[in-house]
């Protein structure tokens, strides 16, 4: 790991609203995360927890209305994206910043050969004429392990299996050499077989070429296997972000520690009954002014149903949104 | 593991089910997809039977097949000891409340101009003669045996969230008081925390009312947790078949260990020192499988035999099935002059 080193991309409370009938859904509230290069950090959070919507928030792909980014700041290369011209995110997005979709199926165009679509980013962004884009197109079909790259890149994404179509969009992410990766879900889609073959492929890559991962799931066991650094969010928020062992090992708050427990494993001791938590995930209607967890923990008390506790540093990189000190097992002071 | 008292409640045998392809002008039949291949195994009265597999290996069409939504191309099938492997669809009718399902997208099973009432209570209104108030006396009590507040019985379906949607599919599939429900993916389509829920929810009940389940799923790790015995299949047959605690301690078919090796554990020190075993390629086509063993074109350890015969599906361990030719030593000479 690099620490110390300054990272490639920052973000600072992060502030997302969806405008709908029923009043403002607050998906994103107040979310910090900085990536160093070369890591991989895992966001790990259920749906609508507003993981998908922190990434499309700060590279400008919500549609507005109904989405509204409405604060924070989103520094790259020195600039802030959040405030760049149309033109401008435009050469960062597929380019600098590559980036994977949960499905493979949707996110190729069907009517264009894979060949047309790996090549479309080099000459757009790299400006390469044709014939160079079309050699650079098999290298990566070949980076991403799809045999036979060069007569392949003439096929159309119906004649690729759902793991060789999330290779292709792989290639195409990383077709310009981008700094940043950000993948969502990208193996959701994929079988358990296709997945491993995936996640073996994507910690090939980034030995190879040193990029800084995003890596979105609701899966803890594949978080387990690729993150250095895990974030895991609740209600639009962070609640908890450490390093994966210390995540794993020494889980701080309550949502972490009864997840890790929910989960059944394929290894070890096999508990007669599941763990579950109580309730439903929240909808966040109306600014925060209470922990979005508080109704499904255990430790939960008055403070918490008046106030939205701030993230704690609990040192060693590893913090976590909750009033209650699970090391001391009491309240933390107000 | 198998003691004498226990009674087979489903017994499938050598169950095939092909579906056709037409192509052409003509529409003529040029080949079929052998979605299930000769597929046999029992379903012991009080167990649940896991069914695990990836996308495309045939676990739900099996299921479905299994209850007779098709109309299969051949094998037994013998549920509640009633062969109705050939019955014709109307005289199955008398079958249906023995025999329920639970279905995966708890959004597209349940019909969102009908109340909660209503849905529960179509089953009893096609197969019961019982007066208004007693269905919605019953209505009631399979709501509160699934956890659902009696209150919101008049309510439509997209006012409940995926996890009490499940809940409304499992009453109504507890309706008639069943002995056997195919549960086909039943979590797959709900969040890790809800997961739980559903699944706590389908032991309690299959404890209150002795049920016996098919559970098909993908999930491994949560398919070690709910089923007696597991088994497993790939590209249409069933390679393997044990009880649980065997069979994810000591899988027997390499199929089922590249299987339980890809399947990602949720603890970083584990996670990292443990040596995937990774699948070349990708699963062949249903409609065009290889010669001799399905699952030679990916095997890890595939000899020469794998590529001309078929393996037998054999017990190799008292009450453990695999079809493989690495535990086939006695039986090579035998099958090959016979294949």
């Amino acid at each position: 790991m690099l620490d110390g080193a300054l990272p490639v991309l920052d973000v600072r409370d992060l502030k997302t609203v969806f405008k709908t009938r029923g009043g403002e859904v607050h998906a994103v509230n107040d979310v910090s995360f900085s990536l160093r290069p070369g890591e991989l950090l895992g966001v790990v959070g259920e749906s609508g927890s507003g993981k998908s919507v922190t990434m499309m928030s700060l590279l400008g792909l919500l549609p507005s209305p109904p989405a509204d980014v409405r604060g924070g700041t989103v520094m790259f290369d020195g600039k802030d994206l959040l405030r760049v011209t149309p033109e401008q995110l435009r050469t960062v997005r597929g380019g600098k910043i590559g980036f994977v979709f949960q499905d493979p199926m949707t996110s190729l165009n069907p009517v264009y050969q894979v060949g047309f679509q790996i090549m479309e980013p080099l000459r757009k962004h790299m400006g390469m004429n044709k014939r160079q884009a079309a050699e650079r197109a098999q290298e990566l079909l070949e980076l991403v392990g799809i045999p036979d790259a060069k007569r392949r890149l003439n096929d159309y994404p119906h004649q690729f299996s759902g793991g060789m179509r999330q290779r292709v969009m792989i290639a195409i992410a990383l077709a310009c050499d981008p700094q940043v990766l950000i993948a969502d879900e990208p193996t959701t889609a994929l079988d358990v077989t296709i997945q491993a073959q995936i996640l073996e492929l994507m910690k090939e890559l980034r030995d190879k070429l040193g990029m800084a991962v995003i890596w979105i799931t609701h899966d803890l066991g594949v978080i387990a296997g690729i993150a250095d650094r895990v974030m895991v969010m609740y209600g639009g928020q962070v609640v908890e972000h450490a390093p994966v062992k210390e995540l794993f090992s020494n889980p701080q708050h309550p949502y972490t520690r009864a997840l890790l427990k929910t989960i059944p494993k394929i290894h070890g001791a096999r508990s007669a009954r599941l763990t579950i938590i109580e309730g439903q995930p929240p909808i966040m209607t109306g600014a925060p002014t209470a922990c979005p967890f508080r109704e499904r923990c255990d430790v939960a008390f008055d403070r918490c149903a008046v106030e939205n506790p701030p993230r704690y540093d609990l040192g060693e990189g590893h913090d976590a949104a909750c009033f209650f000190d699970a090391r001391t097992g009491e309240p933390r002071d107000a | 593991m198998l003691d004498d008292t226990k009674k087979p409640l489903v017994s499938v045998k050598d169950l095939k089910m092909h579906f056709p392809i037409h192509a052409g002008l003509l529409r003529r039949r040029v080949g079929e997809v052998k979605a299930v291949d000769g597929v046999s195994f029992d379903v012991f009265e009080g167990e649940t039977l896991g069914l695990v597999g990836e996308s495309g290996c045939g676990k739900s069409t099996c299921g479905r097949a299994v209850l007779r939504l098709y109309d299969i191309t051949s094998g037994s099938i013998t549920i509640d000891g009633r062969e109705i492997g050939a019955t014709p669809q109307p005289a199955l009718r008398d079958m249906r409340p023995t025999m329920q399902m639970v279905f995966q997208d708890p959004q597209a099973s349940l019909n969102p101009r009908m109340t909660v009432e209503d849905i529960i209570k179509e089953p009893l209104d096609e197969h019961t003669k019982l007066s208004d108030a007693e269905k919605r006396e019953k209505v009631g009590e399979l709501m509160d045996a699934v956890g659902l507040n009696r209150k919101f019985a008049k309510r439509y379906p997209h006012a409940f969230s995926g996890g009490q949607r499940q809940r409304i599919g499992i009453a109504r599939a507890l309706a008639l008081n069943p002995k056997f429900i195919v549960c086909d993916e039943p979590i797959a389509a709900l969040d890790v925390s809800i997961q739980a829920q559903v699944v706590n929810l389908l032991e309690d009940l299959q404890e209150q009312f002795g049920l016996t389940y098919l559970f098909i799923s993908h999930d491994l790790s949560m398919v070690r947790h709910i089923a007696t015995r597991v088994a497993v299949m790939y590209l249409g047959k069933v390679v393997e078949l044990a009880p649980r605690e065997g069979l994810y301690a000591d899988p027997l078919h390499p199929y089922t260990k590249a299987l339980l090796s890809a399947v990602p554990e949720p603890d970083p020190s584990l996670a990292r020192a443990t040596r995937r075993i990774i699948l070349k390629g990708d699963v062949p086509s249903p409609a065009n499988p290889p010669a001799g063993c399905n699952f030679c074109t990916r095997c890890p350890a595939v000899m020469d035999i794998c590529k001309r015969v078929e393996p037998a599906y054999r017990e190799v361990q008292p009450g453990r099935f695999t079809a493989c030719h690495l535990y086939n030593e006695t039986t090579n000479t035998a099958d090959e002059t016979a294949g």
